[in-house]
């Protein structure tokens, strides 16, 4: 298969940037996004051109690291998936791909399609968390969960935190994710405990860090890779309203 | 406690929802209020006449216009904050994804037509009736006819006798249809009143909210377009 890439390259986060275009031939259809990205930079190398930054890890769908907006969509137009388990048999041969960074003042571009997500981090060390003693490991059946809860919080807790769904949104909000780490941890006894604290620190931060206001679109659900459910922002309405209530 | 309501974003968010909810309530009042025209005019200037000007009336337009202040103004504050939040660089290639109303990513737009829409139908109809009662006027004029303020049967008569009004108020309504799609069921989302099994469920409220109003104000204005001849409205005038 060939493609044109139309990429955005940009020296820094003070530089200005702008789309280059490039051609890659003879790809395998079987060939993962990511290992075309690495074809391509192997190309530029032999070039003597400057490879395109982007960000990867596992290559596997669970770090979190690959971002990419691709054609449109933030890991591009497979459904439920990450940039690294993407195939090239999902373009059109001969088509044009346009691979932009995340967009999100919240995430700044560090160089070409790698942004800084450490506002996501933050987020985190201000109540994505549960404080408990360590000691030996405790019976993993000494507190019975309903299965249900138990389903929830698992499916709260997919999220990898790649930042897809402030890249997406419109109003540049970070909800979704607050709202899976809030949620995965509330749904939980051991998380419940600090469950008020959790909602209002997490949402300050986010506040803080300068994410948007949700608008209930639904944008982010549909193209968060791992599917996480805007139930979790209601969730989140909920635990944040209840404990500002008590104060 | 008093704070968190102008300062965090879920904060600002709840003013939306409540403010949003009592605006709807007083849609479905208004809506229920103006049907009456189709079975009598009569009784529509007895409701109109038991509103009027007086104190409950007028507390109630101040809690109303508060209402919509608070709604607008907040609405614009939130908008600015998510631009920002947007930031400058903006994507090259955008797509509308999959599940996502048109309606949900243009609240703004709509809610600006329905102002626009808001101010127009105040110029038609409340400077003519509670505006005139709070001079202490007694009557005025409306493509030359006299109009009692409390006669809002044939104010209405007279307006939509002109189909110009009749489409700019259709529009109106259009605008608002979309608006409460999205606002209804949004406005659960946001008080944490939702879940997977109820997003179904609450979207079809909206819609159902949504049309009943879209029609039980529509139906109005254009019954009063094909009923009104200047001999009826002389005859409401008299």
């Amino acid at each position: 298969m060939n493609f044109t890439l139309k990429i955005w390259r940009q020296r820094d986060a003070k530089s200005q940037g702008a789309f280059e275009t490039y051609k890659v031939t003879d790809i395998s259809a079987d060939t993962s996004f990511l290992e075309m990205m690495d074809i391509l930079n192997n190309n530029l190398i032999h070039e003597g051109k400057e490879p395109v930054a982007f960000d990867h890890d596992c290559r596997e769908g669970i770090c979190g690291m690959c971002s990419m907006h691709i054609n449109g969509h933030a890991h591009g137009p497979s459904q439920a998936v990450t940039t690294c388990q993407m195939y090239m048999r999902k373009f059109k041969d001969g088509s044009t791909i346009t691979i932009e960074p995340w967009r999100s003042a919240a995430f700044p571009v560090i160089r070409d399609l790698v942004v800084d997500r450490g506002a996501y981090d933050k987020i985190l060390q201000a109540g994505g968390f549960i404080s408990v003693r360590t000691n030996s490991v405790p019976d993993g059946n000494a507190i019975p969960i309903p299965k249900k809860d138990a389903d929830e919080s698992m499916d709260a807790a997919a999220c990898v935190g790649c930042g897809a769904c402030a890249a997406t949104c419109k109003n540049g909000s970070a909800m979704l994710f607050v709202a899976a780490r809030v949620s995965s941890l509330a749904k939980l006894p051991q998380g419940k405990v600090e469950g008020a604290r959790r909602a209002k620190a997490m949402v300050a931060k986010m506040d803080e860090l300068g994410f948007g206001n949700c608008t209930n679109t639904g944008a982010c659900q549909a193209q968060c890779p791992k599917s996480i459910s805007i139930a979790h922002i209601a969730r989140l309405n909920r635990e944040f309203l209840a404990a500002k209530l008590q104060d | 406690m008093s704070c968190f309501l102008t300062n965090s974003s879920l904060g600002k968010k709840l003013v939306m929802s409540i403010s949003g909810c009592f605006l709807v309530l007083f849609i479905l009042f208004h809506m229920a209020m103006n049907l009456t025209m189709l079975f009598s005019w009569e009784a529509y200037n007895a409701i109109c006449e038991f509103l009027g000007a007086n104190w409950y009336a007028l507390a109630g337009t101040v809690i109303l216009a508060a209402g919509v202040a608070v709604h607008f103004i907040y609405a614009f504050i939130l908008t600015i904050d998510n631009y920002r939040a947007r930031g400058k660089q903006r994507y090259a290639v955008t797509v509308q994804e999959k599940g996502v109303s048109w309606a949900s990513k243009n609240m703004l737009v709509l809610g600006v037509i329905v102002i626009l829409g808001l101010c127009l139908h105040l110029v038609h109809f409340w400077s003519k009736m509670q505006l005139v009662e709070i001079m202490g006027m007694h009557n005025s004029l409306v493509a030359d006819y006299n109009v009692a303020p409390t006669n809002g049967a044939a104010l209405m008569m007279i307006t939509f006798s002109n189909p110009i009004n009749v489409v700019l108020y259709l529009v109106w309504f259009a605008a608002l249809w979309f608006h409460l799609t999205h606002g209804v069921w949004s406005m659960f989302q946001t008080v944490g009143f939702a879940n997977d099994t109820w997003y179904p469920r609450l979207k079809c409220l909206a819609n159902i909210v949504a049309t009943l109003i879209f029609l039980g104000f529509a139906v109005v204005a254009v019954y009063c377009y094909f009923v009104s001849t200047p001999q009826l409205i002389e005859s409401m005038l008299a």
